[in-house]
């Protein structure tokens, strides 16, 4: 893997250096920033519902940007340090429970891209990892990141995105702990097991760290090249609901006083398929319209971590069985948390 | 010289096979490139993120898009 290595290499510790106390000046001052778009440069009536609205909106869009830029950033170079083989060499001949445990939390950091899931797949069971183990790193994966982790701070606050993270880690845990106990491998098409790879070797870890700093920024480009829409219409609908009175329009059917509020979420968000930037905006839509945290959360799991073409795609190593038990372990956690966040918050 | 682009369709793949295209064609560098699509092929070749790019057999790249002045170095070594 020594190609791998660029020699143009132009980027250094040097940008990020002068690029971070831009982002503290910029970051500290948004407020002031959009008091002064709205009260001198447009010199819109304060306290006015519309007034207060685009001030929402100018503070939060580039506190939201800012901050995904610095988060993505950091999670590029952490990631740089991981692969699939790095990971898969990890999770060898680990026991159930600490290889879901740690598992789950490799799902976090590893690169992973959902179109790998198969290769990915394969070459676990090849490396004799349990399935049990490799569904908690491909549950945990898509759904506890970055992107999910600065929206739902920046959004919702500290305590909702630490409740999502956490509990999204639990979820891939104990999902990939049951699947484990309960000997599905049969349930596994029988030529995955007869896969025969030329197992790299681990790789060097040679990569300069200027290399690494330009991977950050290269993934930084990537990702928020594909999620601004989703995070400007986000804002925008949270904007409009922030500066006039939210109605209580859904909130009599998914409300915290029904019951059914989660499993329905649930159903609707399974068969969906987005990622965390897409579904945010909608969930944010959700709570301004009086739909409760637990359903909301639950609906925004549902369809990040489940998924119709998803399960499209698992049916050519998986048989009926073996999804089915996926999909209905997964959505009997995302509804236990759903439910306990109604009661609890 | 031999390049082949690995992925299953996904629009990384794409992209990442038409840059190589592109690369190729502006480097002048006589190759034939096939995209393979076909998950045991990948696996073969000990690859587990896609896209990848394997030139002459070794895997230079993958789990992620190259630039096109990365993939363009790549392929004049």
């Amino acid at each position: 893997m020594k190609h791998l290595i660029s020699t143009n290499t132009k980027t250094n510790w040097s940008l990020p250096a002068i690029l971070l106390p831009v982002w503290l000046i910029l970051y500290f001052n948004l407020q002031r920033i959009a008091d002064f778009i709205i009260d001198r440069l447009f010199q819109m009536k304060p306290s006015t519902h519309l007034t207060e609205s685009i001030r929402f909106f100018v503070f939060e869009v580039p506190k939201v940007m800012l901050l995904l830029v610095l988060i993505i950033f950091i999670v590029g170079v952490i990631r740089s340090y991981f692969s699939a083989e790095k990971t898969r060499k990890l999770l060898e001949g680990k026991s159930l429970f600490t290889g879901n445990v740690m598992a789950a939390f490799l799902g976090i950091v590893t690169p992973f891209c959902s179109c790998s899931a198969i290769p990915l797949f394969l070459g676990f069971v090849e490396a004799g990892i349990p399935i049990g183990v490799t569904f908690s790193f491909l549950i945990a994966a898509p759904l506890v990141n970055e992107v999910a982790l600065v929206l739902l701070v920046g959004l919702f606050g500290w305590k909702v995105a630490l409740i999502y993270v956490s509990t999204g880690l639990l979820i891939a845990i104990v999902a990939g702990w049951i699947i484990g106990k309960l000997r599905l491998e049969k349930y596994v098409e029988e030529w995955v097991f007869k896969v025969k790879t030329n197992q790299e070797e681990a790789e060097d870890m040679k990569i300069p760290f200027s290399q690494r700093i330009k991977t950050g920024f290269e993934t930084v480009q990537e990702i928020l090249g594909k999620i601004w829409i989703y995070i400007l219409i986000g804002i925008a609908v949270g904007a409009g609901a922030h500066g006039y009175v939210p109605e209580d329009l859904m909130g009599s059917i998914l409300g915290k006083g029904n019951w059914y509020s989660v499993p329905l979420a649930i159903l609707v968000g399974v068969p969906m398929y987005s990622n965390a930037a897409g579904i945010i905006p909608i969930v944010s839509v959700l709570i301004e319209k009086g739909v409760s945290l637990g359903t909301a959360l639950a609906f925004m799991m549902s369809v990040i971590a489940l998924s119709l073409p998803e399960i499209i795609i698992l049916k050519k190593v998986l048989k009926w069985p073996l999804i089915l038990s996926f999909v209905a372990i997964v959505a009997s956690g995302i509804l236990v948390i759903g439910f306990i966040f109604n009661l609890v918050l | 010289m031999e390049i082949k682009v690995l992925g299953t369709g996904c629009r990384k793949c794409r992209t990442l096979e038409e840059t190589t295209k592109q690369a190729v064609a502006e480097t002048g560098i006589e190759a034939t490139i096939i995209k393979v699509e076909d998950m045991l092929e990948i696996m073969k070749l000990g690859v587990m993120t896609t896209p990848a790019l394997v030139i002459d057999g070794n895997v230079v790249l993958k789990g992620r898009v190259a630039s096109l002045a990365e993939i363009k170095e790549l392929i004049q070594k």
